[in-house]
């Protein structure tokens, strides 16, 4: 579920308010938006991808209430970097396109399924 | 309703919902002419499962279409319709490339242009812009609560709270169409907080015919603490909480065997998943593949390639499962004049039978049913010209049939749960667990229809309450109506397929739940298609 919000990087804009699809966010007139509804979270990390400022913490458990610090959050080193990994809103280096490699997924997948198959006739070989 | 009318427009075609089935079908109705308005209950771009996943579309070149169909058909349990399969193939292949503009397509890796996969944000993303530069008005955050029927049962628009503002909607439109997605039960699924089945009781409300709601067991594997997409469990080994490697056949085996494998193992304890085998190459390049995979490990510390950790199924209800309106002909109209459905929100038994369609064939659904829906809804609208005024029909936590009173809704998602994601019910059915749920079932939603009421924004979450139990109890009446066992529907105590059963289970009904079985489905050569 979201964590936090660091008001010392958010500039207002409450692109987050709007980009949140589960109404978890309210914004105020003067600074950051407030978690209001934290009970709808459901840790999409969409709320990441549309803060320009990398202001959002979105923890990884979306079954518990938050309890990491800010001050652990800014030591993790995670703070924007799913937007960035993502390449969100940035130009791609030339030849190397944010989705260059996408089309690998399907035959990954199916690799690795045949990796489970073999697997799985060697143990079953060898269970007897 | 109490509250005034806050915003009152009128259109053309009026979509709700705003997954990629809403967008296409926004961008097709605009380019037939029509006013379109587009009422979603989040945030176009980023609510829905489309947002949050990958979506590959069925997209086959075509020289190789006729076999993908055939072979895709031979798995369907025959409920499968080879003209619709072919058509959603066709329809998707012409299709994604008009996102060009708008989605950074790169290369297929044999020096052509990768199509058929997107990635879940970017593709919405791009879907907002092109509907925007369509003409469309795109409303967020604008959850759809009723309909509005006219004297004549025709659908002529919808209200619902616009919650951003804090106040009423209103759009009058002749022409409706529902892409509300599927109902996933609250079950955690990833994107799926908001799919509650909202458009399945609007259109039960007025009359509509729901088709397949017992195909409804799917799931995808997860780390236990956050749904994420499946990509890196194909390779994957399982073991116990002491560290036994535990019996799971592979992913595609038959029969659900994995998925069986797995969930009687959760029943018994913690199971973890090791992905050490992962090919290699999935390794290094995941976070350029699907970066969202990393953050539930990174930032647990956890190294998902080196170390164990422990995984749930997360189920996905009428997501993934394929159950949802009936469709009665080839623009997506359901049984209610005006009204139309597409994506999730519709049965996608025309395409996967009694399977699930995930993988490809519910994105290329989603694609077609809102392109064609979209077109065939501005053309009638267009003819129809104004909405004629109409009432507003929402029930159940709207309008109670007794009095008011305040009603504790904490049994309804576990009830609802029974026969739709916990494993007992969905991989295990029977007649006496099928009737002791469904009882249960009916007396929360007597409770709700006739006591269930909220103002203002509380009605949005009410209604969610009053969707998901609906739809639960159409799974149910159909789950025990089919006496048999059949793709997604699997019964104990009836393990068989029973050939006299292979046609389409219609169900419907709020105060009382019906079903019926749905005339043979004639079986069309896809050469005379082709024809
Ligand atoms: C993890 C995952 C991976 C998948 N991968 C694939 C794949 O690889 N290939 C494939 O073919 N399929 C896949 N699927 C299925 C595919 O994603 C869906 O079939 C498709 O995205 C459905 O699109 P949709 O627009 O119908 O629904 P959604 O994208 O779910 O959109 C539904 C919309 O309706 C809105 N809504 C709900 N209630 C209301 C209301 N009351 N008022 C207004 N709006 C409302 C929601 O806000 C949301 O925007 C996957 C699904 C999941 C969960
Ligand atoms: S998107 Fe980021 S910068 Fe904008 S209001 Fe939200 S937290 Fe602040
Ligand atoms: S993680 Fe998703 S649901 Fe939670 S606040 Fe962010 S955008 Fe909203």
């Amino acid at each position: 579920m979201i964590a936090h919000i660091f008001e010392e990087r958010c500039d207002g804009c409450n692109s987050c308010v709007a980009a949140c699809p589960t109404h978890v966010l309210d914004a105020r007139t003067d600074g950051a938006p407030v978690i209001a509804r934290i009970d709808q979270c459901q840790t999409c990390y969409m709320c990441e991808l549309y803060c320009e400022s990398d202001a959002i913490y979105v923890d990884p458990d979306q079954l518990a209430r938050p309890t990491i610090t800010p001050q652990a959050i800014l030591d993790g080193g995670q703070l924007g970097r799913l937007r960035h990994d993502y390449g969100w809103d940035q130009d791609a280096a030339p030849g190397e396109g944010h989705l260059s490699d996408f089309w690998r997924l399907g035959p990954l997948l199916r690799e690795g399924a045949e990796i489970a198959t073999r697997r799985y006739a060697a143990f079953k070989a060898d269970r007897g | 309703m109490s509250e005034p009318h806050g915003l009152d427009l009128t259109a053309d075609v009026l979509i709700i919902g705003g997954g990629m089935a809403a967008c296409w079908a926004a961008t097709s109705a605009a380019r037939a002419g029509a006013r379109v308005v587009l009422a979603d209950k989040g945030f176009v771009g980023t609510s829905g499962v489309t947002a949050t996943g990958g979506p590959n579309h069925w997209s086959v070149a075509p020289d190789k279409r006729a076999q993908a169909v055939e072979e895709r058909h031979a798995r369907s349990f025959d409920l499968a319709e080879r003209d619709w399969m072919a058509r959603i193939i066709e329809e998707t292949w012409r299709a994604l490339p008009e996102l060009t503009p708008y989605y950074p397509f790169d290369t297929d890796g044999k020096g052509g242009t990768f199509y058929s996969g997107v990635r879940g944000p970017e593709y919405m993303r791009a879907l907002r812009r092109f509907a925007v530069d369509r003409g469309v008005t795109i409303l967020d955050h604008h959850p759809a609560l009723e309909l509005l029927q006219d004297d004549d049962g025709a659908i002529v628009g919808a209200a619902g709270h616009a919650r951003l503002d804090d106040r009423d909607w209103r759009v009058r439109a002749p022409a409706v169409i529902l892409a509300t997605g599927g109902c996933a039960f609250r079950s955690g699924l990833i994107g799926s907080h908001g799919n509650t089945g909202d458009g399945l009781l609007m259109a039960a409300e007025a009359g509509a015919v729901l088709s397949g709601m017992e195909f409804s067991a799917s799931y995808s594997l997860s780390p236990a603490w956050n749904s994420t997409r499946t990509l890196p469990y194909f390779a994957a080994r399982f073991f116990d909480a002491e560290g036994q490697e535990l019996d799971v056949p592979p992913p595609m085996s038959g029969e659900a065997a994995h998925l069986k494998a797995l969930a009687r193992a959760m029943d018994a304890g913690p199971v973890l998943a090791d992905l050490s085998d992962a090919p290699d190459l999935l390794k290094q390049l995941l976070r350029r593949i699907q970066p969202a995979s990393l953050p539930p490990f990174e930032r647990r510390g956890i190294d998902l390639f080196e170390n164990r950790f422990p995984i749930r199924l997360f189920g996905e209800g009428t997501v993934r499962g394929t159950g949802g309106l009936q469709i009665i002909d080839e623009d997506c109209r359901t049984s209610v004049e005006g009204l139309y459905a597409v994506g999730d929100c519709a049965t996608r038994e025309l395409i996967a039978g009694a399977t699930s369609g995930g993988g490809a064939q519910n994105a290329a659904w989603a694609l077609t049913s809102g392109r064609v829906a979209g077109k065939a809804a501005a053309l009638a609208a267009l003819r129809m010209g104004k909405a004629a005024p109409g009432k507003a029909i929402g029930r159940a936590g709207l309008r109670p049939a007794a009095t008011v009173r305040a009603i504790d809704l904490t049994p309804v998602v576990p009830a609802v749960q029974a026969f739709t994601i916990a494993f007992d019910g969905t991989l295990w059915r029977s007649a006496a667990k099928l009737e002791a749920a469904q009882e249960r079932l009916d007396e929360l939603w007597r409770d709700m229809a006739d006591h269930g009421h909220a103002r203002g924004l509380g009605r949005v979450a009410l209604r969610e309450q009053a969707a998901m139990l609906a739809s639960a109890r159409w799974v149910g009446a159909a789950a025990l109506t089919r006496d048999e066992s059949r793709g997604l529907h699997m019964r104990e105590d009836r393990p068989l397929v029973d050939p006299a059963q292979a046609r389409r289970l219609l169900t419907g009904g709020l105060e009382q739940v019906w079903t019926r079985f749905d005339h043979a489905i004639s079986q069309t050569q896809l050469k005379e298609v082709a024809a």
